[in-house]
């Protein structure tokens, strides 16, 4: 009994580094199974449903909404959700595109899949509050899916982006009152630069003056950079497709965790 | 001034050999076990979330349906079995403890579904504004726990693979001789599925 365990547990010892290596292969085959398109604009129409006219219009409102509020919103349209089901989908689509600000996550996608007849409105962490997942459900059972079932997908996508917008900006009289908040009314350098500046002059002045600290400081450099490269141990499999690509549009490092509703039609 | 020669030498050394040893993945182990713990902390708190969306749908579904009283009461008697097992984050190592708490969720994600379908027979029900509201956050909720719980199985996987493969085995055989693998999620996705809802 005891030697019959023994051995079993020595081949699963044995086994370890090939499920380790397994699981690796695994993770990298999965990172690169869905082929997301790239964030090429605010508007990203892979499955090309919306006509051009309300394109720019939509995309006019979506530049608004960013310098007013910092909140990203992108609209996209997919060919195939390739097997998966819309939530999943959506949520790596977000996590790839990286949308709203790392510090806030005020992203939020609004992902149509017309083949597959889903939508989504995919919530960034930041902004579970503001559009619930209750508000998200009622903007696509009333504004969006009646559209959809008809075939005007223009319509549909253009009243659903101007009810998000509305929900999301309700509070608006809270940014008029904190004009730091305002992304268009900052001439002014905060202290934090001052003192980030009298910093970077410090070191450079240290640079120049000590041979020790010179010594150290390219030391620690050159550590930082080694550790960084090899404490990963097959960490660097994120695709990043389309993030930092796409011109001049980029996400800003924002997350969600599956906030938002889905609807069919 | 040959003291503070010697004293500077020293420290330089001593910073040096602590980033050398970060160089050599010493704190790979415990960042990876900090984040597979924090990600649990999200998956207990969207369960959490779910538990406390319960009270107030069965009080709407009761004020339309008091004749489905069997099925309310699974709800009920589940959801309180499910919020009574917690799972801190020095537990997660306990496979058994794990499943516990998973059927007990999965038993909660039963019962609600079945309240879900019976409550399609009650037109005046699903009219009902605030049971809509509820129901469309209660699929929200779900689908947080979903997303929460493939975050938390990455995370466990990235930690096990750390804990056995180069160099992490090597810290994992020494220093960390305390730190276990995590116990992993055995992701029956069928049961972590949203309850599908139609209008």
């Amino acid at each position: 009994m005891t030697a019959g365990r023994a051995s079993s547990a020595v081949g699963r010892r044995d086994m370890r580094p090939i499920i380790a290596i397994a699981a690796l292969l695994w993770a990298v085959a999965g990172a690169v199974a869905l082929n997301f398109p790239a964030l090429s604009g605010r508007v990203v129409d892979q499955a090309n449903i919306i006509q051009p006219s309300t394109r720019s219009a939509i995309e006019q409102k979506l530049a608004d909404l960013e310098t007013k509020s910092g909140i990203q919103l992108v609209v996209a349209t997919v060919s195939s959700l390739e097997g998966q089901d819309i939530e999943p989908y959506a949520n790596e689509l977000f996590r790839t595109w990286q949308l709203g600000e790392k510090s806030k996550n005020n992203g939020v996608l609004f992902l149509v899949a017309p083949n597959e007849r889903r939508v989504r409105i995919e919530v960034g962490y930041g902004l579970e509050k503001t559009l619930t997942d209750a508000l998200s459900k009622v903007i696509i059972v009333n504004a969006i899916t009646p559209r959809f079932k008809t075939g005007d997908f223009s319509g549909g996508i253009s009243r659903g982006v101007d009810d998000i917008i509305t929900v999301l900006t309700t509070d608006a009289a809270e940014w008029q009152e904190r004009p730091s908040l305002r992304l268009d009314n900052q001439q002014t350098a905060d202290p934090a630069s001052w003192l980030l500046l009298a910093g970077l002059i410090a070191l450079i002045t240290m640079l120049i003056v000590s041979r020790t600290f010179r010594w150290l400081f390219f030391n620690t450099l050159l550590n930082i950079l080694v550790s960084s490269g090899g404490s990963r141990g097959g960490g660097g499999f994120s695709s990043g497709g389309g993030y930092s690509e796409g011109g001049g549009f980029s996400g800003g490092g924002g997350s969600s965790g599956g906030g938002g509703a889905s609807g069919s039609w | 001034m040959t003291m503070t020669m010697a004293h500077i030498r020293s420290l330089i050394f001593v910073i040096f050999a602590g980033l050398t040893v970060a160089g050599c993945g010493y704190n790979t182990i415990p960042t990876l076990e900090e984040q597979a713990k924090a990600k649990w902390g999200d998956v207990q708190n969207n369960y959490q979330r779910r538990a406390d969306l319960i009270p107030n749908l069965v009080a709407t579904v009761q004020g339309y349906a008091k004749q489905e009283r069997e099925v309310l009461t699974q709800v009920i008697e589940a959801r309180a079995k499910a919020t009574q097992i917690k799972v801190d984050a020095s537990q997660l190592t306990d496979p058994d403890k794990i499943k516990q708490f998973q059927d007990a969720q999965n038993q909660l994600s039963g019962a609600l579904g079945r309240l879900i379908a019976v409550s399609e027979n009650y037109p005046d029900l699903k009219s009902n504004q605030n049971f809509l509201a509820l129901q469309s956050q209660l699929e929200g909720t779900e689908n947080r726990i979903a997303v929460a719980r493939r975050d938390y199985i990455e995370a466990v996987r990235l930690y096990n693979t750390e804990l056995r493969t180069f160099p992490g085995i090597i810290w994992a055989n020494t220093v960390f001789r305390g730190n276990k693998p995590m116990a992993e999620f055995a992701a029956s996705e069928d049961a972590a599925k949203p309850p599908q809802v139609k209008f």
